[in-house]
C-alpha cells in the first residue's frame, strides 16, 4: 500500500500553508515528517486523510484521494476518542461502521486492546484513563480499522518522557510493515522511529540528529 | 443533617403561613384573605380522595407530554438541521427568529382561531413554548461540538448518517438536555396559562374555576399541584439527562 503526494498545495498564494509539496511512502515504509510547530505538518496529514480541500494529487496505490475513507486512519494527539464510549466501544467503532456483526467486532476489539496492553480496561471511559492509555486505545482502534495507510499527528506530543518512550516501542512493534506517515516536532523521535525522515521545507534528510536539526533550522 | 435543614426550612415557611393567616394578620399585606394551611390541607385531602382531581391531572399531563415530546423531536431535528446545513440555516432561521421572541401565551388567539378544538390549541401553545429553548440549545450544542470527533469517525469511513447518529447526536446530548429542562419549565407555565384561558378540565382550568367561585383553598391546592407536577417532570428530565450523559466529568454534572 504505497502513498504518493504530488505538488500538494493547501491554501492560496502567500497564505498557502503548504505549497508544491511532494512525498512518496513505499508499501510498509515508516516515514517521519519533522519540522517546527506551525510549518504545515498537521495540514499535510489532514489533506492526506481527505479532510480538507487541496490542489495537487494524493493517491494510495494509484487511487486518487477524494475524501476521507477507512483506507487512511488518522491518529490524533489527544481527544480523538469519543468520550461517551468505553475503551472497548471506541475500538469497536470502526468495525461497527463497517457493519461487522456484534460478537465478532467485540472479540476483535478485545484482542486489539490486549495487544496494546490494555486488557482489563475495556469498560473504562476515556476520561478515566491516563493520556498514555488513551493513546493506546487510539492505536488499538486504528489497528482494528485495518487501514492501508496510518497517519499519526504528533500522537505522543502530550505525553511525559517515560510514557512516550514506551509508546514509541509499542508503535514500532505493532505498526511494523504498515505504511505509516508520522508527524512530529521531536527530532529524537524522528530518528528513532523513521525508516526515512523528511523535513518540511527542506526535503528528505539523512536520518541523523544533527542533519535533521540543521534542516529544521534552515 | 442537610436533609433536616431542608425539611426544617419548609416547616418554618408553613408555620409562618399558618400563624399569619389563622390570626388574620393585616399589615398592608392582607393575610386574613388567604386560607390557612389547615384549610388547604383538608381541601387537598378531600380532592385527592375524589376522581375529579385525577381526571384533571391526567388531562394536564397528557397535554404537556404531547406538546413537550413534539417539541423535543422537532426542536432537536430543526436545531441539528440549522446548525449543520448552511442552506437550511438560511432558509429556516429568519422565520423562526421572528416567531421566537413572541411569548407562547400571546399566541393563544391564533391557536383558538387555527385549531378546530381547544384541546389541540393548548397542545400547540405548550409545543411552541418548549420548542424554542430546545431548538436554540441544540443548535448551540451542535455548533460547539469539537470537530476532532467528527474527523475521527470520518477517517474511519463513516457516512453522513453515521456521523449524525454516532457523533453529533450523542455529543450534543449534554447541551440538548439543558434545553429540555428549560423547555419543560416553560411548557408548564404555558399549559397552565392556556388551560386558564381556554381549557376544559386540567389543573390550570380547575385552579381558575376555584378562584371564580371564591374557593380559595381550592386555588392553593391547584397551585401546589402544579408545583409538584412541575418539580416531578423536571426531575424526570434531569434524571434521564444524567443517565445518558454519565460520560461527562462529574464536576460538569453539578
Amino acid at each position: 500500500m504505497s502513498l504518493s503526494v504530488r505538488s500538494l498545495t493547501v491554501g492560496y498564494g502567500r497564505s498557502a500553508v503548504l505549497s508544491e509539496f511532494s512525498l512518496s511512502v513505499a508499501s510498509g515504509e515508516f516515514v517521519v515528517v519533522a519540522g517546527p510547530s506551525g510549518c504545515g505538518k498537521s495540514t499535510l496529514l489532514r489533506a492526506v486523510a481527505g479532510l480538507i480541500p487541496f490542489a495537487g494529487s494524493i493517491s494510495v496505490d494509484g487511487v486518487a484521494v477524494r475524501g476521507p475513507s477507512r483506507d487512511r486512519a488518522l491518529v490524533f494527539q489527544d481527544d480523538g476518542l469519543l468520550p461517551w464510549r468505553t475503551a472497548l466501544r471506541n475500538v469497536e467503532l470502526p468495525l461497527a461502521l463497517q457493519g461487522v456483526p456484534r460478537a465478532l467486532r467485540r472479540s476483535r476489539a478485545l484482542e486489539w486492546l490486549e495487544r496494546v496492553g490494555l486488557a482489563g480496561f475495556e469498560g473504562y471511559l476515556p476520561r478515566e484513563l491516563s493520556g498514555g492509555m488513551r493513546q493506546r486505545v487510539q492505536l488499538a482502534r486504528t489497528l482494528a480499522q485495518q487501514p492501508s495507510v496510518v497517519l499519526m499527528d504528533e500522537p505522543f506530543g502530550a505525553l511525559d518522557a517515560q510514557t512516550r518512550s514506551s509508546m514509541q516501542e509499542l508503535v514500532t512493534e505493532v505498526l511494523a510493515g504498515t505504511t505509516t506517515l508520522f508527524v512530529t516536532h521531536d527530532v529524537d523521535e524522528a530518528v528513532l522511529l523513521g525508516d526515512r525522515v523528511v523535513v518540511l521545507g527542506a526535503g528528505e534528510v539523512e536520518r541523523e540528529r544533527d542533519a535533521i536539526l540543521a534542516a529544521v533550522k534552515a | 443533617m442537610r436533609w433536616a435543614l431542608r425539611i426544617g426550612s419548609v416547616a418554618v415557611v408553613l408555620l409562618l403561613w399558618q400563624v399569619l393567616t389563622a390570626s388574620d394578620v393585616r399589615m398592608w399585606l392582607r393575610f386574613d384573605q388567604l386560607p390557612t394551611v389547615v384549610e388547604v390541607a383538608e381541601r387537598f385531602a378531600a380532592q385527592v380522595g375524589g376522581p375529579e382531581y385525577y381526571h384533571d391531572l391526567g388531562n394536564s399531563l397528557a397535554r404537556i407530554m404531547t406538546g413537550f415530546l413534539l417539541a423535543a423531536v422537532l426542536g432537536i431535528a430543526f436545531g441539528v438541521l440549522i446548525a449543520r446545513s448552511p442552506l437550511l440555516g438560511d432558509l429556516l432561521r429568519p422565520p423562526l427568529e421572528v416567531v421566537r421572541p413572541i411569548p407562547a401565551i400571546a399566541l393563544v388567539p391564533i391557536a383558538i382561531l387555527l385549531f378546530p378544538t381547544d384541546e389541540q390549541g393548548i397542545v400547540f401553545i405548550t409545543f411552541i413554548a418548549a420548542f424554542f429553548p430546545i431548538l436554540v440549545s441544540t443548535r448551540h450544542a451542535v455548533r460547539a461540538l469539537p470537530t476532532i470527533w467528527e474527523d475521527a469517525v470520518r477517517t474511519m469511513g463513516a457516512s453522513r448518517w453515521q456521523v449524525l447518529f454516532r457523533v453529533v447526536l450523542p455529543g450534543t446530548l449534554p447541551g440538548v438536555f439543558g434545553g429540555l429542562s428549560v423547555g419543560m419549565g416553560v411548557a408548564w407555565i404555558c399549559v397552565i396559562s392556556a388551560e386558564m384561558i381556554s381549557g376544559q378540565f386540567g389543573v390550570g382550568y380547575r385552579t381558575w374555576q376555584a378562584y371564580t367561585v371564591v374557593d380559595y383553598p381550592g386555588v392553593i391546592v391547584g397551585m401546589v399541584t402544579i408545583g409538584l407536577l412541575g418539580y416531578l417532570t423536571s426531575a424526570a428530565v434531569e434524571l434521564l439527562g444524567r443517565r445518558v450523559t454519565r460520560w461527562l466529568p462529574r464536576e460538569a454534572l453539578r
